[in-house]
């Protein structure tokens, strides 16, 4: 257990104290609290930052379970460590948002936090993981805490859909992670990331390779909202603005395009990869862009553009990974899209989280987000507009803000795609820079929409639910920082290139610069009249155009019926499958108990007698039997006489003297068959039995058959007779196989020890207190749990009433 | 038991050989490391005296011979075998393993004393305990 | 001896689930109490009967019962009883609750919690 380790638990451990500070310091907003946490971890990981820029990693391992592979490697390298600073950073800005964003008298902050918290150690444990289980683990933590957090007001109705939907899409995502995950480790025996890279050459001859890399591609595009998993996104908007800042734009999303960056080295010499991970992406891209300009609440604006923006740093990712398909680094095309993907990764996460704080401020200061409601409010709340304005000009792409250095990077790499000839297919080639393009120009009209619907345009304050104002200025803090670094990295990006993107692309294509290629990264605003700018330029004035016209050829997002979009289907699913196993658990449960014993027992014979006969194992061998004293004969047949007799018994007390006579034939079997410890005991406990059932018959009725009808006896018939025959037939063969195979009794070791190690002579009773003790301490466990249930069923029995 | 019959001689006999019962339950229990018993026949064999009495007096003349809270002495059983385990993790040994040694003690002369003896008073007890509970509950009951 | 208690176990299971499948909740009781005697004996028949003296050392004895199966057994017989108490005290109290003691018309329903 290292530091490095114990940064990735804190947030965990200050999880589990933040509901005290919260019940402890009423007066203090617990944000403050839990502020600590990320500022320390963030400062916490700064220190690394020189280690991997200069090419080196760390790693500290602590054993977890070693026998199965799986240990907690905590491993830092640029990629991971980029990730930390993203997790932490914008969870220091988000918390001190949330601290003026939720009144402390009013909300449940004790549960937001230790969602929130719990958030943060799940995230920096899925980034600094190396081992694919520990971040599998992780991994379903963060769904699990996205899921809370969109639940978080969990008296809407829309919140509850919205964490269903999100937790059903993610979690799915994440089971399938797991089976690719598992795959991986039956082709190469190991759960290791590190190793898995250096054993990607033969990863991919063996014909699971296929399945394990859509399998865990699933559980990527999943996460990070891909086409046409993206429906749970816009729907986790109904959590608090911060949450939705934080998890649903900056960071968890991010986790799928972290897993695809960290796993292209194992999968990506498959050229399929490149295929699924930049087609998938570039759709997703533009379907994003196209749905947000239709959107009409803020927050879905934003959505649909976060689940764009994600297909664009995965299509470019897709790209990047190219090179090590080809085992080239051409420095013009893959090299340029994987460090446009790690540049926009950090650019997105700084204009698209003002930009949700914008509309967080917008909702708290106005009472809606609806822009059909809004406009006009650039007079009243300039700041907040200075904030949009920065956030959506980068987001468009404009200049000399950050956004437009990754946009152009971004739209170069697609331009190359298709005059390299990269995927050998001319027609489909074509479809990346078109698509890129169509979806730059939705997003800038959406990026328009964003800010002139709000901020310009008529006021009409009567309609807003209250009068709006500036925001205090501590909700302002972190949006503004955050538009800071949007301008600061617009103008001087080479501040990230050493220090945060060549360690993290290097990380993402290991394999070249270990043969000796350098990755050089150096982002310059002035391209030359090369084909970018003037599709930008061309972005700017069709969006111009189209944004002006919008009112005339909206009506096109309403051709689609309500029925065929995935949403529809997704609903329609559920409702199918809610009401299909409601009617298959109809079918068989039945609420009768006879019903269900009745599936025990024919299991039991069904797959006890296959069993049987499947393998041969039913075999008599007569060769070792005991021999049979007349006596025992007699005693069987009393015992078989008793036990048919109890079921033809009329009253109650007849059928409990025969049970006695069965219970004491037994005793008597036990001594016959030299076990005085269980003739004794048997005989003790028929005794005490007795009594039981004589004091029970005080309160139960006598027993009626008279409802019984034949069919009923008959099929109870059928069945008893088969499950006897069963257990006779297991009881011949079990003994029969152990003597022919002559099976060696593992007691032996329980005989010869009994003296010298437990210094007694009665071997049961040895067993039973010493080498076996832990069963007996179970065993009185589970007899002072009866001896307690009794109790309660017998003295609490008018709770339940008094309550109604 | 509305009607009380008189059971004089039941009484009296079961007033005796129930305390015989319990002297040779104790016996048992003692006695389990090398012939047969041991905590659960001694328990259970006290728990038939102690039944046996109930049937010939009744539940509240028990209650006033025997003023033991049963679920207690189960709680207490179980906590004497659970510490007697724990007690193994004193001397960084596995959970449960036991020790003995020969002791000279007065009149007994040389004597093996094992703490596995110490568990099974713990199975004993919970034995008793859960038996006495579950006749007392029901007993009670109306 | 093994292959008659086998049918002897049998026989004892074939009883008991007869009487678990009825409809009297005292018989079904009955039955599982048949059923632990069944299991027991056939734990002891399958490791094999007589096989040596009893399981307690004695000079001079080389060979001796299996005493595994013998302590498995005993933890069941006790682990039996305190089921067949439970049963018992939950027949009751569902007798005393719902006035009847026919499974049958024991059935859950939706608007029952």
């Amino acid at each position: 257990m290292s530091l490095l380790h114990l940064a990735i638990l804190l947030p965990f451990i200050a999880a589990v104290i933040v509901p005290f500070l919260f019940k402890g310091f009423r007066s203090i907003h617990t944000g403050w609290f839990v502020l600590l946490v990320p500022l320390a971890l963030f400062i916490y990981f700064i220190q690394y930052m020189p280690v991997t820029s200069s090419g080196q990693t760390v790693s500290q391992t602590f054993e977890w379970i070693p026998s199965l592979g799986i240990n907690f490697t905590a491993y830092v390298d640029g990629l991971g460590l980029l990730f930390a600073l993203l997790i932490t950073g914008i969870g220091s800005l988000v918390v001190l948002y949330s601290i003026y964003y939720l009144a402390k008298e009013k909300e449940a902050l004790h549960n937001f936090y230790v969602y929130l918290l719990m958030f943060m150690g799940a995230m920096l444990g899925v980034v600094l993981s190396d081992n694919m289980i520990v971040l599998y683990m992780f991994w379903e933590f963060t769904s699990i805490s996205s899921f809370l957090l969109i639940g978080y007001w969990y008296d809407k109705e829309r919140s509850r859909y919205g964490a269903q939907k999100s937790m059903l899409i993610t979690v799915f995502g994440g089971l399938s992670m797991l089976g690719g995950i598992v795959l991986l480790y039956i082709m190469s025996g190991t759960f290791s990331i590190r190793e898995l890279i250096g054993m990607s050459g033969e990863l991919m001859a063996d014909p699971l390779f296929l399945f394990a890399m859509i399998l865990i591609l699933l559980g990527a595009f999943t996460k990070s909202a891909q086409f046409p998993f993206h429906v749970w996104l816009p729907d986790a908007m109904e959590a608090p603005t911060p949450v939705s800042a934080y998890l649903h734009s900056a960071t968890m999303v991010k986790a799928g395009i972290y897993l695809v960056a960290r796993m292209s080295p194992v999968f990506a010499e498959s050229g399929l990869w490149l295929w699924l991970v930049a087609g998938f992406g570039i759709f997703t891209l533009f379907w994003g862009s196209f749905n947000a300009v239709k959107q009409t609440d803020l927050k879905g604006i934003l959505a649909f553009s976060t689940v764009s923006q994600l297909g664009l740093i995965m299509s470019l990712l897709g790209l990047g990974a190219a090179a090590l398909h080809f085992d080239t680094l051409d420095e013009n095309m893959y090299m340029t899209a994987t460090i446009a993907a790690v540049f926009h990764l950090i650019n997105h996460a700084t204009f698209k989280g003002s930009l949700f704080m914008m509309a967080g401020i917008v909702d708290h200061e106005t009472g809606t987000r609806d822009i059909r409601k809004l406009g006009g409010l650039v007079n009243l709340m300039p700041i907040t507009f200075t904030i949009a304005i920065i956030g959506s000009f980068s987001m468009a792409g404009l200049p000399p803000f950050n956004g437009f250095l990754s946009k152009e990077m971004f739209l170069t790499g697609m331009i190359s795609v298709f005059e390299l000839d990269l995927f050998n297919l001319n027609t489909w080639g074509i479809l990346f820079p078109v698509l890129a393009w169509v979806a730059s120009v939705f997003t800038f009209i959406y990026s328009i929409m964003l800010v002139f619907k709000t901020f310009l345009g008529k006021p009409q304050f009567d309609q807003l639910p209250k009068k709006p104002h500036e925001a205090p200025i501590g909700m302002l803090i972190s949006p503004l920082i955050l538009v800071t670094l949007v301008v600061v990295f617009g103008f001087f990006p080479n501040l990230l290139s050493n220090t945060m993107i060549k360690p993290a692309v290097e990380a993402i294509l290991p394999s070249l610069p270990a043969a000796g290629q350098e990755v050089y990264v150096d982002i310059y605003f002035w391209h030359g009249f090369k084909p970018e700018l003037f599709m930008t330029l061309g972005i700017i004035l069709t969006g111009t155009l189209m944004y002006a016209t919008l009112a005339k050829w909206q009506g096109i997002y309403n051709r689609i019926p309500e029925r065929f979009t995935i949403n529809g289907v997704y609903d329609r699913g559920l409702d199918g499958s809610e009401s299909g196993s409601f009617k298959l658990n109809e079918f068989f449960m039945t609420g009768y108990m006879r019903s269900y014993l009745i599936y025990i027992f024919a299991f039991f014979v069904a797959i006890l007698l296959s069993t049987l006969t499947v393998s041969d194992a039913f075999v008599i061998d007569t060769s070792n039997l005991a021999e049979i004293r007349i006596y025992e004969v007699v005693l069987a047949i009393v015992l078989i006489a008793g036990a048919i007799t109890i079921l033809f018994a009329k009253s109650r007390l007849t059928s409990i003297v025969l049970l006695g006579v069965v219970g004491y034939s037994v005793a008597l079997f036990f001594v016959f068959f030299r076990a005085p410890d269980l003739a004794l005991t048997q005989l003790v406990i028929e005794t005490v039995s007795v009594a039981l059932f004589l004091l029970c018959f005080y309160h139960l009725p006598e027993i009626s058959r008279k409802e019984e009808r034949m069919k009923f006896k008959m099929g109870n018939a059928v069945i008893s007779i088969l499950v006897g025959l069963t257990v006779t037939l297991i009881g011949i063969a079990s003994f029969s196989n152990g003597q022919i195979f002559e099976f060696e009794s593992i007691s032996q070791y329980h005989i010869d020890n009994v003296y010298e190690l437990a210094a007694g002579g009665n071997m049961v009773n040895v067993i039973l207190v010493d080498f076996r003790g832990f069963d007996t301490l179970f065993e009185i466990c589970v007899l002072g749990i009866a001896a307690l249930g009794i109790y309660a069923m017998v003295n609490f029995r008018g709770v339940r009433r008094e309550k109604r | 038991m509305k009607n009380k019959p008189n059971d004089l001689i039941l009484q009296t006999v079961t007033t005796m050989i129930s305390f015989i019962i319990i002297l040779f339950s104790i016996h048992l229990f003692f006695a389990g490391h090398y012939t047969p018993g041991g905590g659960f026949i001694g328990g259970l064999m006290t728990s038939a005296a102690l039944v046996l009495l109930l049937l010939a007096y009744d539940i509240k003349t028990l209650n006033t011979i025997l003023p033991f809270n049963f679920r207690m002495m189960t709680a207490a059983g179980l906590l004497i075998s659970v510490l007697t385990g724990a007690g193994a993790l004193l001397f960084n040994q596995p959970f449960l393993t036991h020790a003995y040694d020969y002791f000279e003690l007065p009149l007994l002369g040389k004597t093996s004393l094992h703490t596995a003896v110490l568990f099974d008073i713990g199975v004993y007890l919970v034995v008793i305990g859960v038996t006495m509970t579950i006749i007392q509950t029901i007993g009670e009951s109306e | 001896m093994e292959i008659l208690m086998s049918i002897v176990v049998g026989i004892l299971f074939m009883s008991a689930v007869y009487l678990i499948l009825s409809k009297s909740l005292l018989r079904i009781i009955i039955g599982t109490g048949l059923l632990s005697h069944g299991a027991h004996l056939l734990l002891l028949t399958m490791s094999g009967l007589k096989t040596g003296a009893a399981p307690v050392l004695t000079d001079g004895v080389e060979s001796y019962t299996d005493p595994l199966p013998q302590a498995l057994v005993l933890t069941a017989i006790v682990i039996s009883f305190g089921v067949t108490a439970f049963f018992l005290v939950l027949a009751y109290r569902t007798y005393q609750e719902l006035g009847t003691d026919n499974m049958e018309e024991m059935k859950g329903n939706d608007s029952n919690d």
